[in-house]
């Protein structure tokens, strides 16, 4: 093609040349050009090849309904496979690559395939290749896609952000400008978002003389007014979706983002009232091979010519059945091309006069026949819509050049996503609005000076419909002389040929007619069985001809057929944008505990647990976990370890009727609590299953202190304020979760209290504070709490201060502990001690399945007085079967090896099939009892370990057994939490 | 994305409510509650195509409950009721 | 006419002008022995085993919009056997075997692709919980592995082993015979099959009520007039509760939005289907190279098919946090269908409160896997008026003692 940049016109900076390089070729273009209109400029011809025949492509489009011009893009150590190269902004350095061909789109060795054409018609997969898919499948793969991802780590920045406006204005096009502008003045706050490097939309390449001035300096002008105060303008910014109550997404490019800075922004917006002002697609016209480069869309032709001064050929044909094209003849006329037009409408409309004034010979009744020359578009057959036979043409004419045009269709993919309805207009042959959601105005205008008529009345209702005036009148342009109707095309009656209606997914008119006869004659199946309308341009040419064309194969109108649902986004959106700030550790940041510092500073191996990050251990140097875990624990059952507890719910519960509405929440009772006394209890849910546990602690007669386990604090805090606001309005209880306001540690072992005693002021006697007891008073010379409860089988002592103490309080309690051997230890060592004294851990022995008696605590249900959240689940019969799965303790045959955790105990059935009758909740090697010990829920497990029996355990093919015992291991007389 | 009119809070983003199901009446004393009626109370549901009662809980604002009468296919909130 | 490929390459040759309809459209008969409500692949595998195995006479499928436009065409297309209760396994097991031989059976390619299925665990715990579900499946005969990191790091090297990944990937569990087979073709290859043994297939025919008389249903109101029916199976995914209300009873059963989303097509660069135990995501990619992915439902009750904006961005998130490297690529297109979700995550299957009609309902979010099954065991209760063995515990019954089949709660998966 001989397509060229000509001297002058444009809105590209002729000062700044910019390098890039196309399939590894150099090459140059000018700032304000997009990679199509500069490789247009540079006179590349194939830009892309088709996704099943390979069929050599050239530039289509010029704006987001390219679907020929799919490419790989690279800037910097930025990388972006299937960009468009109609909307990539050329930059220095950029690299480009077309995609799915080898060695590269214009040398493409696939292209071959294209002779085997008559054996792929749509769906041919369905038919063949079968009884064994995975013969073929990897081969078939491996032809498919299109670009290639690039896996690298990059710095881009995306982030995600929320606007409000009173009007959004989606396209900033005349309808748009003209909106905005009304609603602007208005004084309401207005967003005005376009998808391109600035609003102006079709005034910018389009004729149009507004309020005396041209179209483009129009355009220009109010943007520049316009962007200040209450209306906000987004430029490179596509409302790509329409979601409830007002809600748009859009996503921001912003070339100018400083470095670090967020590249791609991602808004939802909400807005009270929206004026859809998106413009229209030109169709194609549909002939044998009309998908040849060169043939391009005539308003294409004219963006290329207007915005970035290229001139898309010199030798060209125009083929439209509307007026709209008549001005690309003209202005290609005018940049000095040699131009024919073919109209395909017998009658030359008035419109064809200024073309022939020009010089520009036109003739009626005559479309493409055919675009004859492989790799370009060098002939051009002509002849009458309704030929059969190619021999039918009437003229063959040289050409570089097919410009087309088969009319347009609104782009109303936003209202259909907002549910609003489109009918099918037979006089524009266009799918319009038809019922409009109550706040959506929608533009779908036949001509600019349509558009400023109505998107300057669609801003002037939205201001209205929300109570403001709008005093300016509306921008005026001189209407185009009436226009002579359309004459709908869908295809060209010749039965042989191939006539492409999806570019991209190559889909013939051949297709639908297939589809069609076997009966896929749904639209969505339609769709679905020839994939058109299904490549990365959504269709957005090809939906229109490709419902066309079925309806008249199966005798249909139009809107018998219908149109298929337009599904969000408009325009692909980048998942970096979506995701926003959304990655990494901001995904779901972790919480720390207060002395955090001070736990990395001891060594403190971290683990997250259920959102929070907690020592597991304190690994010494050359010690493994596993050995810091043995050798915590056996420190703290000789004299004495400090765990931090700090992420330990704190819930405060106050309120006159405090235990009265805990004993209905709890599962234990609660009421009968003494002030000062600390009991443990089990909180259901309604099913009867386990949520969790901890203590319940009573510090006065109307105030509680719940202890929910760490990853449970707000869902128990959510529960309790659920019961309390639905089930017991008029219970006087409050709760307060004071989580974060302490930290806790705990001191366990033996010689606890004599570490204690060193920085309390607390009676620490046993008389005066007890196991489940709790006192308050001076810790350290800070007021505190001291509860004495264990998780570890020993004397323990849960020191509380406000949470800013937290790492001066760790501190002292090492050092006041040196003495006496104090040892820090983990969640991995607590999880240890633990386990030897069968203490459950919510959530690993326990599952969505446990009920209280499961874990051998039925006393409540039969000895407390009140109903309570989940009783009457415990009552259902499958709550009262004998074989249920009950907690056990596991003595491995082999103490050296304890069993894997989600081993299966299983035993034999009569077909000598394995059946599981339960699980490893809990293994380890237990130093204090020198051997490995489990925990596991088996079925009449209770039983099972009063008779001492031993079961089988399965575990990834390997088998062992283990005898059933009392889960707990070690003091079963408690004596040591005295000692 | 509703926009749900907290009756205490006003209309605020659906990302700071929690679903909360539909308004159940509890069955009890639980000695008195047949299986069925308990499994009704638990586990049925009237899962309704177009106006739907449910509860909602403003969790990430004032944390109350409230009753929103919704529209199941077009999201459309009819009402809102503080308890 | 027989699909293969010496059809395709005749057809070819002769500008496939022959093929005749994969089915036809029929008027609506005034009367059938079993109408089966839904025609999605459920209800389609539902009147194709009726016709196949029962030989029961007079069959038709009453689809309310377009066969296969339901779940059936919107879903992500995983299918696996891996579940942790042996009830489970006999019926999704009962389900692969079945696609396993299906599009032979069919005569239809349904591309089953058995690429694997990827669990990733994030945490020392989630692999104890991955050990106890994969020695559950073994127990009950199921092919699945316990992985390594280093392992699935072979396999899916573009997940994220990098040193800021918030859930580093300790492992995973993966079923080799799991994979994900084409939509489509599931509805249409049962269609055709079904249409070709005398199956009335209806679309744009709404049932919308029953006819009952002393406790039995005789015949279905529709949209286009009243037809009697000898038994009435309810295959309707995300209208269940809807139809049952109109029967007169409830279900356990809410129905959300589930969402999905495809990228642009790119060249191959992930082979199995992985899916995250931290962040719910599952992703797979396309035939024709789009990664197909999902992860948590729209949480609240709707019958809208389309899905609201602040859950597609957790969904991608949660889908890059584990693939960070497409975070470059494009989402293409995010859609939604209405899913039926029991209580329990287990589907309804047998005997009604009413008689002559039979539940195939509850799939929620995962059904696509069970299309075979779900229509066998309905066949089987039409025609038998009984419930099949392995449909058998999960009767709408469960619910009243309280014998839930909680797959969430055993071993931590819902798709
Ligand atoms: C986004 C998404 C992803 C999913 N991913 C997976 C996955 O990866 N793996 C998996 O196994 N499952 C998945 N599922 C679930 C799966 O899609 C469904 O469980 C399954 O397709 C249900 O099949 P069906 O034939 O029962 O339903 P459908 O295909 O929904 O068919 C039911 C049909 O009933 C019709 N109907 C309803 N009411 C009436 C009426 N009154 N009269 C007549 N007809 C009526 C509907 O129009 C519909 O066509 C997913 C679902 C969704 C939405
Ligand atoms: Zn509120």
């Amino acid at each position: 093609m001989t397509a060229k940049r000509l001297a002058e016109g444009g809105r590209i900076d002729r000062g700044r040349t910019l390098r890039f390089t196309w399939d590894g070729g150099a090459l140059a273009g000018l700032a304000g050009d997009t990679l199509a209109s500069a490789l247009l400029a540079n006179g590349v011809r194939i830009v892309g090849r088709s996704f099943k025949y390979h069929r050599p492509r050239g530039l289509y489009g010029a704006w987001v309904e390219e679907p020929n011009a799919i490419v790989d893009v690279q800037h910097g150590e930025v990388q972006e496979p299937d960009a468009r190269a109609t909307t990539v902004e050329l930059r220095e350095g950029l690299a480009a690559r077309g995609v799915n061909a080898r060695p590269d789109v214009a040398h493409d060795r696939y292209g071959a395939l294209d002779l085997l054409h008559p054996f792929l018609p749509a769906g041919f997969y369905y038919k063949a290749f079968f009884p064994d898919w995975h013969r073929y499948e990897p081969r078939i793969r491996a032809m498919a896609g299109l670009g290639r991802v690039a896996t690298a780590p990059d710095s881009r920045r995306f982030q995600a952000l929320t606007a409000h406006c009173d009007v959004l204005v989606v396209g900033g096009g005349p309808a748009g400008l003209a909106a905005a502008r009304a609603a602007g003045e208005s004084g309401l706050s207005v967003i005005l978002a376009d998808d391109r490097s600035a609003p102006g939309g079709s005034l910018l390449w389009q004729n149009a003389t507004i309020n005396g001035e041209n179209g483009d300096r129009w355009a220009d002008a109010v943007s520049a007014s316009l962007g200040r105060g209450n209306v906000r303008i987004f430029a490179r910014s596509t409302v790509f979706g329409a979601y409830d109550h007002g809600a748009w997404g859009m996503v921001e490019r912003r070339s100018d983002a400083p470095a670090g800075w967020a590249g791609e922004r991602l808004w939802t917006i909400r807005a009270r009232r929206t004026v859809l002002a998106t413009g229209a697609i030109e169709r194609p016209l549909v002939f044998p091979d009309n998908d040849r480069p060169g043939v391009m869309s005539a308003d294409a032709v004219m963006q290329y010519l207007r915005l970035y001064g290229v001139r898309a050929g010199e030798q060209a044909v125009v083929a439209t059945n509307n007026d709209s094209a008549y001005a690309v003849a003209l202005a290609l006329r005018a940049a000095g091309a040699a131009v024919m037009v073919a109209d395909l409408r017998p009658d030359l409309p008035p419109a064809a006069e200024a073309a022939i004034t020009a010089g520009i010979r036109v003739l009626p009744g005559a479309v493409p026949l055919r675009a004859i020359g492989r790799d370009g578009v060098r002939l051009v057959d002509l002849g009458p819509q309704d030929a059969t036979s190619p021999r039918e043409a009437v003229m063959r004419v040289p050409a570089d050049l097919l410009a087309v045009s088969g009319g347009w269709s609104p782009s109303l993919h936003l209202l259909s996503q907002a549910r609003g309805s489109l009918r099918w207009d037979d006089g524009r042959a266009a799918f319009l609005p038809d019922r409009c959601p109550p706040d959506l105005h929608v533009i779908a205008a036949e001509s600019i000076a349509a558009a400023l008529v109505e998107g300057h009345a669609a801003g002037t209702d939205a201001a209205a419909a929300l109570g403001a005036r709008v005093t300016i009148a509306a921008p005026h342009c001189e209407p185009d002389p009436p226009a002579t109707p359309i004459r709908a095309h869908w295809r060209v009656p010749i039965r042989r040929a191939r006539q492409w209606v999806d570019l991209q997914n190559d889909v013939t008119s051949k297709d639908i007619v297939l589809a069609a006869r076997e009966n896929y004659s749904s639209v969505e199946h339609l769709k679905r069985y020839t994939t058109l309308g299904m490549a990365t341009d959504q269709g957005k040419t090809s939906n229109v001809n490709g419902l066309a064309i079925l309806a008249e194969t199966t005798g249909r109108a139009i809107p018998e057929v219908g149109t298929t649902t337009f599904r969000p986004p408009y325009t692909p959106v980048p998942f970096g944008a979506l995701a926003g700030l959304r990655h990494g550790r901001l995904f779901s940041p972790w919480r720390r505990l207060p002395a955090h510092r001070d736990h990395a500073a001891l060594g403190a191996e971290f683990r997250e647990y259920g959102g929070w990050m907690r020592p597991a251990c304190y690994p010494r140097a050359g010690e493994t976990a596993a050995q810091a875990i043995r050798r915590e624990a056996a420190a703290t059952r000789a004299g004495v370890g400090l765990f931090d507890a700090s992420s330990l719910g704190k819930i405060v519960v106050g309120g006159p009727d405090a235990a009265a509405f805990l004993n209905i929440v709890y599962y234990n009772e609660v009421a009968n609590l003494k002030p000062g006394r600390i009991r443990y209890a089990l909180l259901l849910r309604e099913t009867g299953i386990i949520y969790d546990d901890g203590v319940v602690t009573r510090l006065a007669p109307d105030r509680y202190l719940l202890s929910p386990s760490s990853s449970h604090t707000q869902g128990v805090l959510a529960m309790l304020e659920a019961w309390r606001q639905t089930e017991c309005p008029a219970m006087r209880v409050a709760f307060h979760d004071v989580t974060a306001a302490w930290c806790t540690f705990a001191i366990a072992g033996p010689r606890a209290r004599d570490v204690l005693a060193r920085l309390t002021d607390i009676d620490l006697s046993d008389t005066a504070l007890p196991h489940m007891a709790i006192a308050q008073g001076g810790i350290a010379g800070i007021p505190g709490r001291i509860a004495r409860v264990s998780f570890s089988g020993e004397r323990s002592y849960e020191v509380s201060l406000p949470a800013g103490y937290g790492p001066a309080l760790l501190q002292r309690l090492l050092t006041e502990g040196t003495p006496h051997g104090i040892t820090p230890y983990g969640v991995e060592t607590s999880s240890l001690l633990r386990a030897e004294k069968g203490y459950i851990l919510i959530g690993v022995d326990t599952d969505g399945m446990t009920l209280p008696g499961d874990i051998g605590m039925s006393g409540p249900l039969r000895a407390k007085p009140v109903d309570f959240v989940g009783k009457r689940s415990l009552l259902m019969p499958d709550a009262l079967r004998e074989d249920r799965r009950q907690f056990v303790g596991l003595l491995p045959d082999d103490p050296a090896a304890p069993p894997a955790v989600g081993a299966h105990a299983v035993e034999h059935t009569a077909d000598g099939q394995r059946r599981s009758i339960g699980w490893i909740t809990t293994s380890v090697h237990s130093p204090a009892l020198g051997r490995g010990i489990a925990l596991g829920m088996i079925e009449r497990g209770r039983a099972r370990a009063a008779a001492g029996e031993t079961v089988e355990l399965y575990h990834l093919g390997h088998l062992s057994r283990a005898r059933l015992c009392s889960p707990v291991f070690f003091d079963p007389a408690g004596e040591r939490l005295h000692g | 994305m509703l926009l749900i009119p907290c009756p205490w809070c006003g209309p605020r983003a659906e990302p700071e409510f929690s679903y909360g199901g539909e308004p159940v009446i509890r069955p009890g004393p639980a000695e008195s509650v047949t299986d069925a009626d308990w499994a009704d109370y638990l586990y049925m549901r009237s899962n309704e195509k177009g106006a739907h009662r449910e509860n909602w809980c403003h969790t990430n604002g004032c944390g109350q409950w409230f009753t929103l009468t919704r529209d199941t296919v077009t999201h459309a909130i009819l009402s809102a009721e503080k308890p | 006419m027989r699909y293969s490929a010496t059809s395709l390459l005749r057809q070819g040759l002769a500008g496939h002008r022959a093929w005749p309809a994969a089915w036809r459209s029929p008027p609506l008969q005034p009367r059938y022995d079993a109408v089966i409500v839904g025609g999605g692949g459920h209800g389609l595998a539902a009147a194709y085993y009726l016709a196949k195995r029962h030989k029961v006479g007079r069959i038709a499928v009453l689809e309310r919009g377009w066969l296969g436009g339901g779940n059936t065409g919107r879903n992500t297309t995983i299918v696996r056997s891996n579940y942790f209760f042996p009830q489970s396994v006999a019926l999704y097991d009962f389900a692969l075997r079945q696609y396993e031989q299906l599009s032979e059976e069919l005569n239809y390619n349904i591309m089953l692709s058995q690429r694997g299925v990827f669990y990733i665990g994030h945490s020392d715990h989630d692999m104890e919980m991955m050990a106890r579900a994969v020695n559950a499946m073994q127990i009950n005969g199921i092919d699945t592995e316990l992985l390594s990191a280093e392992q699935v790091r072979a396999e899916l090297p573009l997940a994220n082993f990098g040193p800021d990944a918030r859930y580093p990937i300790h492992g995973a569990f993966v079923q080799r015979r799991g994979g994900i087979a084409r939509h489509d073709a599931v509805a249409w290859g049962y269609a055709r099959a079904a249409d070709g043994l005398g199956v009335d297939i209806i679309q744009n025919c709404e049932v919308t009520g029953f006819i009952i008389r002393s406790g039995k249903v005789i015949g279905l109101e529709t949209t286009r007039g009243p037809v009697s029916a000898g038994a009435v199976g309810l295959s309707p995914s995300g209208h269940c509760g809807v139809l049952a209300a109109k029967a007169g009873f409830r279900l356990p059963i809410t129905s959300y939005a589930l969402q999905a989303m495809v990228s642009e097509p790119i060249k191959p660069v992930l082979h199995a289907v992985a899916s995250s135990w931290a962040t719910g995501m599952y992703i797979s990619q396309s035939d024709k190279g789009e990664l197909v992915f999902g992860a948590g439902l729209d949480l609240y009750p709707s019958y809208a098919q389309r899905g609201n904006l602040p859950t597609t961005q957790t969904i991608v998130a949660g889908m890059l946090e584990i693939f960070p490297a497409f975070r470059r690529l494009k989402l293409l297109r995010q859609w939604a269908g209405i899913v039926d979700v029991p209580w329990d995550y287990s589907p309804i299957l047998g005997p009604s409160p009413v008689g002559n009609l039979y539940l195939n309902c509850g799939w929620g979010t995962g059904g696509f896997k069970a299309t075979p099954a779900g229509g066998y065991f309905l066949a089987h209760a039409i025609a038998t008026g009984a419930h099949h063995p392995i449909s058998a515990p999960f009767d709408l019954g469960r619910f009243a003692t309280g014998a839930l089949i909680d797959e969430a709660a055993g071993a931590g998966i819902t798709h």
